[in-house]
């Protein structure tokens, strides 16, 4: 047995420990989670939200929203940034069979319609901001896989993804001038279950879908080497 | 319920050890894809529809699609022309 070999088996064995002592002390199949219990009973009185998870993720933790949006927007930045310098220069560029262009172009608006959908229904069905701009990401590239000379303005995204981005800044501070906190839901909660309601939350809900489209679908084009520039 | 969350597990650890053992880099990736198909499933019976969604979305789709172009861009066919 080498010494590396036993490096690492130390290792694990000690990591296990660790392991084993946390899971000691931790409640497994009980609910120690006050906090989890008073947001699921007051939520869709408070904030107006059918879909639970929405209130949590704008309402009650809509600063942590904010962060995650930061940390993908850097993520892309930095992707963009590392990939700008060099063009793939085995990129073949074909066309691809007419299946996949005639699929592809049938695809398109019901994969928009289906983003656009679970965006506008992220307060009442599961879903929301994330899940429906990584589908609207996946609309836009789809046509440009098989048709690699199909346009996509990476100028256009960029402006969506920045006014997106400066919307949920500008929703948030609205709050601030009407006396509450950052973020704090406005415009009153309406009826639970409507496609009106929750306040400002489905107005968070676009931004974060539009900003997460044209981020992923911008990251995806400069990847594949597609679109105006490849 | 039971039988669903069970055969999806199957098919997530079958895929799982799919990944490692397949030569090709493009095959791997599919069967990646399918752990995070699968694994999508087994939120939808554990009542986390929104993970599912999340899961299906992002690590089915963009996550395959990211691997696919990166995988485009170095050139690799598999790992048998590596060694």
């Amino acid at each position: 047995m080498s010494s590396r070999t036993f490096a690492s088996l130390v290792f694990t064995l000690g990591l296990g420990l660790i392991l084993a002592s946390v899971m000691q002390g931790l409640p497994l199949g009980g609910a120690p989670m006050q906090v989890g219990q008073a947001i699921v009973a007051q939520a869709p009185e408070a904030v107006g939200t059918a879909n639970i998870v929405t209130s949590v993720v704008l309402a009650y933790r809509g600063l942590d929203t904010l962060g995650e949006l930061t940390i993908l927007f850097a993520a892309a930045t930095a992707g963009g940034l590392v990939l700008s310098g060099r063009r793939p220069s085995h990129a073949t560029q074909s066309q691809a069979g007419f299946i996949l262009r005639t699929g592809a172009g049938l695809l398109f608006p019901f994969l928009l319609a289906l983003g656009a959908y679970i965006i506008l229904h992220g307060h009442l069905t599961p879903g929301g901001g994330f899940q429906g701009g990584a589908i609207i990401a996946a609309a836009f590239f789809v046509p440009l896989l098989s048709r690699p000379e199909s346009p996509f303005n990476e100028a256009v995204a960029s402006v969506i993804e920045g006014a997106a981005g400066a919307m949920f800044i500008v929703i948030g501070l609205l709050s601030l001038t009407n006396g509450g906190s950052f973020l704090e839901p406005l415009l009153g909660t309406g009826e639970l279950g409507e496609l009106f309601s929750a306040g400002s939350l489905p107005l968070l809900y676009v931004a974060v879908g539009l900003k997460v489209g044209a981020e992923l679908a911008g990251l995806l084009v400069h990847l594949g080497g597609l679109g105006e520039a490849g | 319920m039971i039988w669903i969350a069970l055969i999806s597990a199957a098919v997530m650890l079958g895929a799982a050890i799919a990944v490692i053992t397949l030569r090709d880099f493009y095959s791997a990736l599919a069967a990646s894809t399918v752990v995070s198909l699968a694994l999508s499933v087994l939120f939808v019976v554990l009542r986390a529809p929104d993970v599912a969604l999340a899961e299906a979305a992002v690590g089915a789709g963009v996550s395959g699609v990211l691997f696919a172009l990166t995988l485009r861009r170095l050139g690799a066919k598999g790992a048998a022309e590596d060694e």
